[in-house]
């Protein structure tokens, strides 16, 4: 397959631009989307191919338009919803939850919600605490919902246009800090497929599960401990909900050690039902309680030394992977 | 039909009037003997439906909220008819009476009340969600004003798609003060859609008088702020009010945009089957009870001698049947086997559920 690099933006927008050439009812509706492209440049140039009517900025109304997606959803359209950033789609919360979500049960199949949900969420640099939270978790708890969280352009793109074609409302998670990050992406057309998790990197000694931007830090960390001869295998979630529970059992067969990295709380997160899933399926193959690295059980706040308290990092993941390890 | 005439007061506000043009006819002379026995019956089967969920409610065979469209039957008739079957309605939880209305069966509305496979939505819904997609019927909402923004994404689509269909989006007088309807008119207006918001005005939110809930009590004047031509049309008359959506509906079709209309309306019961109303007086609501839409359209309809005693006892006694019958299915019915739970949350068959 020929590829180029190209940054992550590049690739989210690439999976919008042909979902929208291939099919009509797909269209991009968000604060500042068109004649700003963008407010982080995602859209950048499709307001000139799509014209207003397929490429639409909003006011600042996120649970109005994000209900005006819900019901174009419901009436044949397929829209994809972006948000500034996730922490303003806590406005929109009732109608992703209580609209797209129970949309097909409360009508007993009969009206579908084609709709996804898109945007930038966790931390960012020094933006205080309502500008960084993650909400992966959140959604993931709502059956109805699809939740995707990617960290790299390649599974943007492939996973991105599995969204915009899935029959059932998904919930997108990107990053801020990400959208400058160059990938390889193949010329040709792709799709990666919703629900399964990816094995980033293979190892033998402990099993790291991560996704999003904590990904880098997963992949420094095991980067250091090789260098102590410590593999550890790398696993990329890529979608939070269903979760690919098999994977991760799989590999902490072959590991039979876990270290979970979020960047997220620590209460009711994505790691919790992870280790419940792993206590219950992979029980006799642990030799060591599954351990987390997830961002302090507090509000982030503005000060340097603050936020890099609240965020998990490489010595905190080296430090969990080497007590699960028992080895200092 | 007749065309909506829009002036101006001194503020600049839509003065609120549907009015034919041309010289003043006679109500009763610009509709037929069809239109009025098609009023009465479909008011007549809400009104007998509605009496019998509110006994059965009483005796524990309709469970969870129940909330009665009594005393507002001809906002549905008059909707009905003055709209094309094409075009898409939505409404809040109150919708046994715009779910009947718009042809979705008795036998499949009390199934569904009862939480039958037989229901208009296979015992899912309940009350507060009857949905028919063959219908255009799209919900049943339980979130008060969430489906504002919804009824103005389904006409998002219409405009989209090219088609001419106009939605009617209705909402009560406490989802009014919804931000979400704010957003909803301001995005409508701006974008042009096709889309008639129906505020229902019974007069409380719950227990809430409209008085007690804002400073702006003419609820029209809300649509006014976004520049959306808002009018005020009296709910217990079918006339006026199939007059004032056929005048917003061609407004919507001529592309011109969304239409605000304020429906002056009355439950006679209260907000649920668990309010005993104590919030209103006694006199009020007999006084609303006066203007009774089905015995206004029945004494009209006698009056033009559309139609005879004999007649009208028949469509009684035809609707009366309909009625026991649609008890009879619903009692018979089977109710959702429990494997039901994991259909229909999501479209993907194979979904992998978390199942312990």
């Amino acid at each position: 397959m020929e590829t180029r690099k190209i940054p992550f933006r590049q690739a989210l927008r690439e999976a919008m631009v042909e979902e929208m050439r291939r099919e009509e009812s797909v269209f991009l509706m968000g604060e500042e989307v068109a004649e700003y492209n963008g407010a982080y440049k995602v859209s950048q140039g499709m307001l000139e191919e799509f014209s207003e009517r397929r490429v639409i900025d909003t006011p600042i109304s996120e649970l109005g338009f994000a209900g005006i997606g819900v019901g174009a959803a419901m009436n044949g359209l397929r829209p994809i919803i972006e948000f500034m950033t996730w922490n303003f789609a806590v406005l929109a919360f009732d109608q992703i939850v209580n609209s797209a979500a129970k949309m097909l049960s409360m009508s007993a199949g009969q009206i579908n919600v084609p709709i996804v949900f898109r945007g930038p969420s966790a931390s960012a640099g020094q933006l205080g605490a309502q500008h960084s939270q993650s909400f992966e978790n959140w959604m993931a708890n709502v059956p109805g919902l699809k939740v995707i969280s990617v960290s790299n352009p390649y599974d943007a793109k492939g996973l991105l246009k599995s969204a915009i074609r899935d029959d059932d409302p998904v919930c997108f998670f990107e990053s801020e800090v990400m959208y400058g990050d160059m990938g390889e992406v193949p010329e040709e057309e792709y799709l990666i497929p919703i629900g399964k998790a990816n094995v980033t990197r293979e190892g033998d000694a402990v099993t790291i599960v991560s996704y999003n931007k904590m990904m880098k830090i997963a992949h420094a960390a095991a980067d250091e401990l090789a260098k102590d001869g410590i593999h550890a295998e790398v696993i990329d979630l890529r979608t939070i909900r269903p979760l690919d529970v098999e994977t991760l059992v799989n590999s902490v067969k072959k590991t039979n050690r876990m270290v979970i990295l979020e960047e997220a709380w620590p209460y009711g997160s994505v790691n919790t039902e992870i280790t419940f899933q792993l206590q219950k399926h992979a029980f006799d193959y642990l030799d060591a309680p599954i351990k987390r690295v997830t961002t302090t059980d507090t509000s982030i706040a503005y000060a340097p030394t603050l936020v890099q308290a609240f965020l998990p990092n490489v010595d905190k993941v080296i430090q969990a992977v080497k007590s699960s390890m028992y080895v200092s | 039909m007749a065309k909506t005439k829009v002036e101006k007061d001194q503020n600049g506000a839509d003065v609120a009037l549907a009015q034919p043009k041309g010289k003043p006819v006679k109500e009763a002379e610009r509709f037929s003997a069809e239109t009025y026995l098609n009023w009465y019956e479909i008011m007549l089967r809400i009104r007998r439906f509605e009496e019998k969920a509110g006994q059965l409610y009483g005796q524990q065979k309709i469970r969870g909220f129940c909330h009665l469209y009594i005393g507002q039957e001809a906002v549905a008739a008059g909707t009905i008819s003055a709209l094309q079957a094409d075009d898409p309605i939505i409404t809040a939880y109150r919708d046994h009476g715009m779910a009947l209305a718009r042809g979705i069966s008795s036998n499949e509305c009390m199934a569904e009340l009862y939480g039958k496979a037989t229901g208009c939505t296979k015992g899912k819904g309940g009350s507060m969600h009857f949905f028919s997609k063959e219908k255009k019927f799209f919900g049943g909402h339980g979130i008060v004003g969430a489906q504002i923004p919804l009824g103005a994404g389904l006409a998002f689509a219409e405009k989209y798609k090219g088609n001419a269909n106009v939605v009617a989006c209705f909402f009560g007088d406490g989802a009014a003060r919804q931000g979400a309807l704010h957003e909803t008119f301001n995005m409508a207006m701006t974008w042009k859609l096709p889309v008639i918001f129906l505020c229902e005005n019974n007069l409380y939110a719950m227990g809430t008088s409209v008085a007690r809930s804002s400073n702006v009590i003419d609820l029209k004047k809300l649509g006014s702020a976004y520049d959306m031509p808002s009018y005020d049309v009296d709910g217990m008359s079918c006339e006026k009010v199939h007059d004032a959506i056929a005048s917003a509906a061609e407004h919507c079709r001529s592309g011109k945009g969304p239409v605000f209309l304020e429906v002056e309306t009355y439950r006679y019961k209260g907000h649920s089957m668990s309010d005993p109303a104590k919030y209103r007086t006694k006199e009020e609501v007999e006084e609303y009870k006066s203007k009774d839409p089905i015995e206004t359209t029945l004494s009209t309809m006698l009056k033009k001698k559309f139609v005879t005693m004999a007649e009208v006892e028949a469509i009684n006694q035809r609707i009366m049947e309909e009625v026991d019958e649609c008890v009879k299915f619903a009692e018979e019915s089977p109710y959702p086997d429990p494997s039901e739970i994991y259909t229909d949350n999501y479209m993907q068959q194979d979904y992998p559920f978390i199942t312990d």
